[in-house]
């Protein structure tokens, strides 16, 4: 117990005396946490529309003017025709392109029948399909109000008629910040955790110092420990740092208790150091440490479900998902900011993350070797 | 001229004798294209719903299997009170429940009116608009053909065409952004680490008392990693034209030239990061926080730029990536050619001398 004293003694040391390290521990995630939400705005509005209208008449009008009050496109542009139409595409100053066709009015009304005719730019899928979307919806309901500027329906609706409503649970302003902050944060500590972890005891290893500490009756648990305890300490100030942010900046506050967010950072925490310490044991240099660390990240980070939803990948890569303790802290924080979850409800998580501590943590003692 | 090959041979001895290292380099686009190629979609399906039927006859039925048979929905659990949607939601995996009221087939039957609810987890704003269209889709056909698809009077038609990218593939967008991302860890990362770490180490000592100027010091520990990036952009772009049938559309050429000046301007930012810092550890913070995040927060690779508030898209326009990625994307997938991305080429190598420039300047000869 002395020696870990002593040990923990000399890694807080080692971190407060480095300014620089120090600075990039509080500074850097607090900043991202202040950028990066508003830049990871997926939520689909702004889309540019030009508009060819070879018709000029009422309906195409009021079609135009009905597509620029819906407030989901800027109707900027204006082309006579579909060519320079397609330029604004290539030069993205446009995403879509709407061609209304010569005699359009004439021909509804005489025939019936008319087309519109519709082009996306689809190298961005997500946008080109709720685009499409909304712009069809919106001719839909043109074409409603023209109907029944034909017709006069009789009072008793003879078409059957399902009704849909729908609502949007836990987040009814659809605010893309609610769902981005818990897993920006999530990703902050992760990275601080792991690299640091990993970097420190490379470091020793390069510097030489570790040749001191392995003449020395220290054990390999106290060894491990010494180096973990300090940076979990880290991890869940940054983790505290983060959640002040979220109310201040955000007015984020979690639906659930902070007490069940805290319990399963304190046990995920372990294991992201974990795989931290285990990358150290397997290297020699910071250089091969980051890079691998890093490696580890972008996978874990990709595949966590941070920006693209789980459900819809592959199985091989939903099967990496499953090992992925970044993934399970996504879904986690996620739940019991948004919906408030309680510990009840994440049970299966925790007993997860809890195996990955004990697998990773095992492996690293087991791996570092007192002798060179 | 000899002197600067041996220099450049020295190099090369430092990245192919660190096996790890190499293998990291070297294999990290390919995983990443995998990755971004195959598992990440922006496209929603197998989602899982619940299903809430207070109804229990034949319509709902009907509405309830064609909801299942659709690739976008998998129901996973039939509930039984109104008071289940909140627990079911709280555990997590469903995203949207559909509700039908008591009586439905009834309503519809005698009233031509009934009732659906589709209430969506919302916590992904972009999951819940794109699944609550879905279904409303499925519900919309399903009326139309119990109406018998009588035609109604002045219909307006939509004809619709998906440019570019028909199939709606993720990796059209994804392929020129890990080129980006790619680019800019090898090229900044490794050489800002290279040379603080000959700091570190002390050998800078020695090559700083060589007769060499400290240009052709720079110029040599650039050399390796423009040619290993090179490396990795045929790889890449070998990935994505056979693995996963991105075309490349426009000129190869000058793909390949701009990937250069895009390097280049990357090699430049990471000796400005070397010169300004004496630690590894902080010079891989530096180009991890001020390089790799803004890359791939702000080039518009993963998040639209026009959705960015106005600081956002101000600072957008000096992360060189940003730029980078709309070349290729034109090149690549557009097909466009030098006439309509001359502007773009036009910033990149403005950058590229602004910050080799700035890097020689501060390149200090003596040790402090």
């Amino acid at each position: 117990m002395r020696t870990l004293k002593f040990l923990l003694q000399k890694e807080f040391r080692q971190i407060f005396r480095d300014p620089g390290i120090l600075r990039i521990i509080f500074m850097m995630p607090a900043i991202q946490l202040l950028i990066l939400p508003w830049a990871a705005d997926y939520e689909v509005k702004n889309i540019n529309l030009t508009l060819v209208d070879h018709d000029h008449s009422t309906y195409s009008q009021q079609l135009a003017s009905k597509i620029a009050a819906s407030g989901y496109f800027h109707l900027q542009n204006y082309s006579t025709t579909y060519k320079t139409a397609l330029k604004d595409i290539e030069l993205d100053r446009s995403d879509l392109i709407l061609e209304i066709p010569a005699s359009f009015e004439k021909t509804l009304v005489k025939e019936d029948e008319a087309s519109l005719f519709m082009a996306v730019n689809a190298i961005n899928g997500t946008k080109a399909n709720l685009g499409g979307a909304y712009l069809r919806s919106i001719i839909q309901d043109y074409n409603r109000e023209v109907r029944l500027k034909w017709i006069q329906f009789p009072r008793f609706n003879p078409e059957l008629n399902i009704e849909v409503t729908s609502s949007n649970w836990f987040n009814p302003q659809m605010n893309y910040k609610y769902y981005m902050v818990p897993g920006i944060l999530v990703i902050l500590v992760t990275m601080v955790g792991s690299f640091l972890a990993s970097l420190n005891i490379v470091k020793e290893k390069e510097i030489g110092t570790i040749e001191q500490i392995n003449v020395s009756p220290v054990k390999k648990y106290q060894f491990i420990l010494g180096k973990l305890i300090p940076f979990w300490c880290l991890g869940l100030i940054i983790m505290t740092i983060g959640l002040t942010i979220a109310r201040l900046a955000y007015g984020i506050i979690p639906a659930g208790s902070l007490l069940t967010i805290y319990i399963f950072a304190a046990v995920y925490l372990l294991s992201i150091l974990g795989i931290g310490l285990l990358i150290s044991t397997y290297t020699a240099t910071q250089q091969q440490a980051m890079l691998i660390s890093f490696f580890m990240m972008m996978v874990f980070i990709l595949l966590g479900g941070l920006y693209t939803s789980i459900d819809s990948m592959p199985d091989w890569a939903k099967a990496i998902t499953r090992v992925n303790p970044v993934s399970y802290f996504i879904d986690v924080m996620r739940m019991v900011v948004l919906k408030g979850s309680g510990l009840a409800d994440i049970k299966s998580h925790i007993f997860t993350v809890i195996g990955f501590a004990v697998v990773f943590n095992g492996w690293a003692i087991l791996n570092y070797r007192k002798r060179s | 001229m000899k002197q600067f090959l041996a220099f450049v041979k020295k190099e090369f001895y430092h990245i192919f004798r660190d096996k790890r290292t190499m293998f990291i380099l070297l294999g990290m686009p390919i995983m990443q294209i995998i990755i971004f190629g195959f598992a990440l979609t922006n496209e929603v399906k197998n989602s899982r719903i619940a299903i809430l039927d207070n109804a229990k006859d034949q319509s709902s039925i009907d509405l309830i299997n064609e909801i299942d048979a659709s690739q976008y929905f998998n129901i996973e659990e039939y509930l039984h009170t109104y008071s289940d949607v909140e627990k079911i939601f709280k555990k997590g995996t469903i995203k949207l429940v559909v509700v039908f009221p008591a009586n439905f087939q009834e309503d519809l039957q005698h009233f031509n009116k009934a009732q659906v609810q589709l209430i969506a987890d919302a916590s992904d704003p972009n999951v819940a608009n794109t699944l609550t269209n879905y279904a409303t889709a499925i519900i919309v056909n399903y009326q139309d053909r119990i109406t018998n698809q009588r035609k109604l009077p002045y219909t307006i038609n939509t004809e619709f065409r998906m440019l570019y990218n028909p199939q709606l593939k993720g990796a059209y967008s994804f392929v020129p952004g890990v080129m980006a991302m790619i680019l800019m860890l090898v090229c900044t990362l490794m050489t800002a680490i290279t040379i603080v770490r000959e700091k570190e180490m002390g050998t800078m000592e020695i090559m700083l008392v060589s007769p060499m100027q400290p240009f052709i010091i720079i110029l040599s520990k650039a050399v390796p990693y423009l040619l290993l990036s090179m490396i990795n952009v045929t790889s890449i772009l070998l990935l994505s034209v056979f693995a996963l049938d991105v075309p490349i559309n426009g000129s190869l050429l000058l793909l390949v030239g701009e990937s250069i000046l895009f390097t280049l301007a990357c090699l430049a930012f990471g000796l400005f990061i070397s010169t300004s810092t004496d630690s590894q550890q902080t010079a891989m913070f530096i180009s991890l926080t001020g390089m790799l995040l803004p890359t791939m927060m702000l080039s518009g690779f993963m998040f639209p730029i026009e959705n960015m508030p106005l600081p956002l898209r101000l600072i957008s326009n000096i992360v060189p990536a940003r730029w980078y990625y709309s070349i290729v994307k034109d090149v690549m997938i557009k097909g466009l050619g030098i006439r309509d991305i001359w502007k773009e080429t036009l910033v990149l190598a403005g950058m590229m001398f602004f910050l080799l420039a700035l890097s020689l300047k501060k390149f200090k000869i003596r040790l402090a």
